[in-house]
């Protein structure tokens, strides 16, 4: 008998006939009345940032903000103010000097200032975590209020990486002091346009 | 209605003032009760000891001797939980059980929910730090918890106001444990103190006189406490305080 | 040595226990904060204990779900019976490719199973990368906490460890100094890795991926780098549906830290470019559980620990104390339902107060188990000779009240007149720091006597 087996015989072995119903997901939740102002504070509560862009001009707004930056990636079109492209490199090491990350997340939620990021068009996930500082392009009108509205907008049906990101990376492991820039970005900004 | 009076065992030999006070407070809202003098233990010493065969035979003699009354009231939030909590797994389906089940109350819960006094013909002007006793407050739901997202409420400061003159302090750890937990005082004494200690000076740095509460096995444990380090402050079981004892 | 003597030793260090129970608590109260600000956390578990109760009746049919879903979308999945099979596997994973060295994520499993140790034997470099980890990994000792593992140390024991092994300034112990130079020293080692292990939060039977949560990126970044991506997961991880995400991922962070999510929540359904993704299934013991009503619902955990932080016994004993994996209520009770006799003293490492089970957020009744595993100790005759012969004892008397009536009175009398040192002699553990209450001259039975008498 294969251990497969074996855990398998076990486990019907050991439950019960029949079992009570899988409950519905989608209870009564938050809805927050300034879902803008909920995912700014929330953000901000985990040591990142939320900006919402008027004229729409990120090329502007990344000249302005993050200046005296080397290496700047980007895994939007639109952006032309980079100096490398994160996707040409064969290995993600090549990733490791990376200032400035920018990347598109497909909506935000408001109760934990989160964002979803699943970008297909990007080669190297360990973009995200090698890059010291993170730029989060998200569309104004996408922020839904909990992770009840989140799930409804996610799929699985292909193989594929998905990640929630709340901020920058952080530890409160050494006597519980916050301490923000563990392994991945030491900053995290969301800009909405 | 006819009220069977259950004194705990080590409170009959330990506390008669506090057990007396008990049946005052009953006798003084005009209520019959009736003290059935064959009691000895409820058995949760052996049962939270794990010792089941022990504890089911004191059920036994308990669901006997407590059947046939309309209530059971007690002066402890502790043992009470013992019957209606645990007692299932040796008495379940036994004659009466469900009733006494039912039917066995704590002394404020019972105040509380059943006979809803309006006044309690007491006076008592300390500042009172309100101990909740785990089992009461976690098993028979005497008060909202911590941990839990629910509306606020306390059936012991409810009760308890009805007490002219009582001030309430106000703790940094409403509901922590004291550490007493039964044989656990005697088998993890390191860890019992250290709790009681803590629990004693959060009542003190309140700037409570008194530390009261529905149980005397929390209370025995930090009057012992406080005696050895002879400390500014003193327990006292709710029913003297209900009764207008100072 | 059990509980009492460890927690004895905890809290002979009165300064520290005092502490490490006030770091704990401060975690509790971002906990309460989280959670009384959100009006529908009441439902929340309900949901969430009822998808578990589904999820474990039905567990073999999610299992295998998982698996054919895993396969259809490229991904390895492997069986282990126990911890021995385990760590095989990994071995045999890294050794196939050529890897030496791995870096690793968060995973109770791979501490249960002491991954580690084995892979060290084999030739093996592994580096645990979560910060917590690694300082406890350096200083050779187990995690105290499942998901704060260094919580038991102070910076100034994390700046001399620091100081020894990643030549740290001096004294210096300032928390975002050595977490930099902790960002320094693992970097390299991330960059360096050729395999990464993760442990599993959740396994989704529907999609057939797993997600993991982390607040300081490791995992992520640890398997976007390295081309083998290996994931152990306990049998009890699997989830039906995605969308049972939405109730968990609310859950787990509030009740663990008190953030409203984890920095990264990571759905993993697919390997990096050119590489492999194996998910091990681990049973070790989990399925027997299944079998017992008393004890099944311990299999419901998502390891937030928020009983090991509300425990008020955890809190001044530390998680060393436990001598098991995973230390406070729900490590006791998984613990004694593993091997009772070697851990026969954690389900009474407990007071009964019941915070516990009302703090998870899958409503396990975690004290109720502990009470339950207590009648078990005494079954098998573990309870020891002593303590059973006093309670034997004791309910003996209490089945003739003369009998009980007659002790309480000779106390009474007795113990009144007995000199400090005898009565206070060592056998009195209870008067060790504490003082015996006064003892009445007549019982409240005597008293009531007297008053019908008089009536």
């Amino acid at each position: 008998m294969t251990s497969r087996e074996s855990i398998l015989n076990n486990i019907k072995k050991n439950i019960p006939s029949s079992t009570i119903e899988l409950p519905q997901t989608n209870i009564a939740h938050a809805i927050y009345k300034d879902k803008n102002e909920k995912f700014k504070t929330s953000l901000a509560s985990v040591g990142g940032n939320a900006v919402w862009l008027e004229d729409g001009n990120i090329d502007e707004f990344v000249r302005k903000n993050y200046s005296n930056l080397e290496i700047i990636v980007s895994t939007c079109k639109e952006i032309t103010c980079t100096n490398r492209d994160a996707n040409k490199p064969n290995t993600p090491h090549a990733l490791e000097n990376v200032d400035l990350a920018i990347i598109e997340a497909e909506f935000g939620v408001a109760e934990n200032g989160a964002v979803w990021v699943k970008n297909s068009n990007n080669r190297h996930r360990a973009l995200y975590f090698l890059a010291t500082q993170l730029l989060i392009i998200v569309n104004k009108n996408n922020i839904v209020d909990t992770m009840h509205e989140a799930y409804e907008r996610i799929e699985f049906n292909q193989a594929g990486y998905g990640t929630f990101i709340s901020g920058p990376s952080k530890t409160a492991d050494i006597e519980q002091s916050l301490v923000i820039g563990a392994h991945g970005p030491t900053s995290a900004c969301v800009l909405f346009v | 209605m006819k009220i069977g009076l259950f004194i705990p065992c080590f409170m009959n030999e330990l506390y008669p003032e506090a057990s007396m006070a008990t049946l005052k407070v009953l006798e003084n809202l005009g209520l019959h009760v009736e003290y059935p003098t064959k009691q000895t233990c409820c058995g949760q010493p052996m049962a939270n000891t794990g010792c089941a065969h022990e504890a089911g035979e004191l059920a036994h003699r308990f669901l006997k001797i407590f059947k046939n009354y309309d209530y059971v009231v007690a002066p402890s939030g502790s043992c009470v939980a013992m019957v209606r909590e645990n007692y299932a797994q040796f008495l379940d389906g036994e004659d009466g059980f469900e009733h006494l089940k039912t039917h066995t109350y704590e002394l404020v819960e019972f105040l509380h929910d059943v006979v809803k006094p309006i006044r309690m013909n007491s006076k008592f002007p300390y500042k009172v730090g309100i101990h909740n006793s785990c089992h009461g407050h976690r098993e028979l739901g005497m008060a909202s918890m911590s941990e839990r997202n629910l509306p606020a409420f306390s059936k012991i400061e409810k009760i308890l106001s009805l007490v002219d003159d009582i001030e309430f302090v106000t703790l940094k750890r409403n509901d922590e444990c004291c550490g007493f937990g039964g044989t656990f005082c005697v088998s993890e004494d390191a860890i019992s103190v250290a709790m009681g200690i803590d629990r004693v000076n959060d009542h003190l740095n309140a700037g409570a006189k008194i530390i009261t509460g529905i149980d005397m096995s929390c209370l025995m444990h930090m009057q012992g406490i406080i005696d050895r380090d002879k400390l500014p402050i003193k327990t006292m079981h709710i029913a003297q305080i209900l009764a207008g004892e100072s | 040595m059990g509980h009492p003597q460890l927690a004895k030793k905890f809290v002979a260090n009165n300064e520290r226990m005092k502490w490490h129970d006030k770091a704990i608590w401060f975690v509790r109260k971002k906990r309460d904060l989280a959670v009384h600000g959100l009006d529908e956390w009441e439902d929340l578990r309900e949901i969430a204990k009822q998808i578990k109760t589904h999820t474990i009746n039905k567990l073999d049919f999610y299992l295998e779900e998982f698996e054919k879903n895993a396969q259809q979308k490229g991904l390895h999945v492997h069986w282990a019976k126990d911890a021995e099979e385990h760590n095989e596997i990994v071995l045999k994973l890294l050794l196939n490719r050529g890897a030496k060295k791995l870096v690793k994520s968060k995973s109770m499993l791979t501490e249960e199973c002491h991954l580690n140790p084995y892979l060290e034997k084999n030739g093996i470099k592994v580096i645990d990368t979560d910060l917590g980890e690694r300082i406890v990994q350096l200083r050779n000792e187990p995690p105290s906490h499942i998901v704060l593992p260094a919580i038991h140390l102070k910076k100034e024991d994390v700046g001399k460890t620091f100081e020894k092994f990643l030549k740290t300034q001096k004294g210096n112990c300032d928390p975002t100094y050595l977490t930099r130079a902790a960002r320094n020293h693992l970097r390299k080692k991330f960059l360096n890795a050729d395999a990464a292990l993760t442990g599993v939060n959740f396994g989704i039977a529907q999609t057939g991926g797993i997600v993991v949560c982390t607040n300081e990126g490791n995992a992520d970044l640890g398997v976007s780098l390295a081309k083998l991506h290996i994931a152990s997961m306990g049998i009890e991880k699997i989830i039906p549906r995605l969308e049972d995400l939405s109730i968990f991922t609310r859950l787990l962070a509030r009740s663990a830290t008190g953030q409203a999510i984890t920095s990264y929540t990571s759905h993993f359904h697919a390997p990096i470019e050119h590489g492999e993704m194996h998910i091990i299934i681990v049973d070790n013991g989990r399925s027997n559980i299944l079998q017992n009503e008393d004890f099944k619902q311990s299999l419901h955990c998502i390891r937030c620990g928020a009983c090991i932080n509300t425990c008020p016994v955890y809190r001044r004993s530390g998680g060393h104390s436990y001598g098991y994996t995973i230390p406070g209520p729900i490590g006791s009770t998984l613990g004694a339902s593993k091997d009772l006799k070697a851990n026969k003293t954690l389900p009474f490492a407990c007071t009964l107060c019941a915070s516990c089970s009302n703090v998870c957020p899958v409503k396990i009744d975690l004290h109720n188990q502990l009470y339950k595993h207590r009648q078990n100790v005494v079954k098998r005759g573990l309870l020891g000779t002593k303590k059973y012969a006093i309670l034997k004892v004791a309910t003996w008397v209490m089945k003739h009240p003369s009998l009980f009536d007659f002790s309480g009175k000779m106390a009474r009398l007795i113990v009144p007149k007995l000199p400090r040192n005898i009565l206070y002699s060592k056998v009195n553990i209870w008067g060790k720091k504490r003082e015996l209450p006064k003892f009445p001259q007549k019982s409240f039975k005597e008293l009531y006597k007297q008053r019908e008498e008089k009536k």
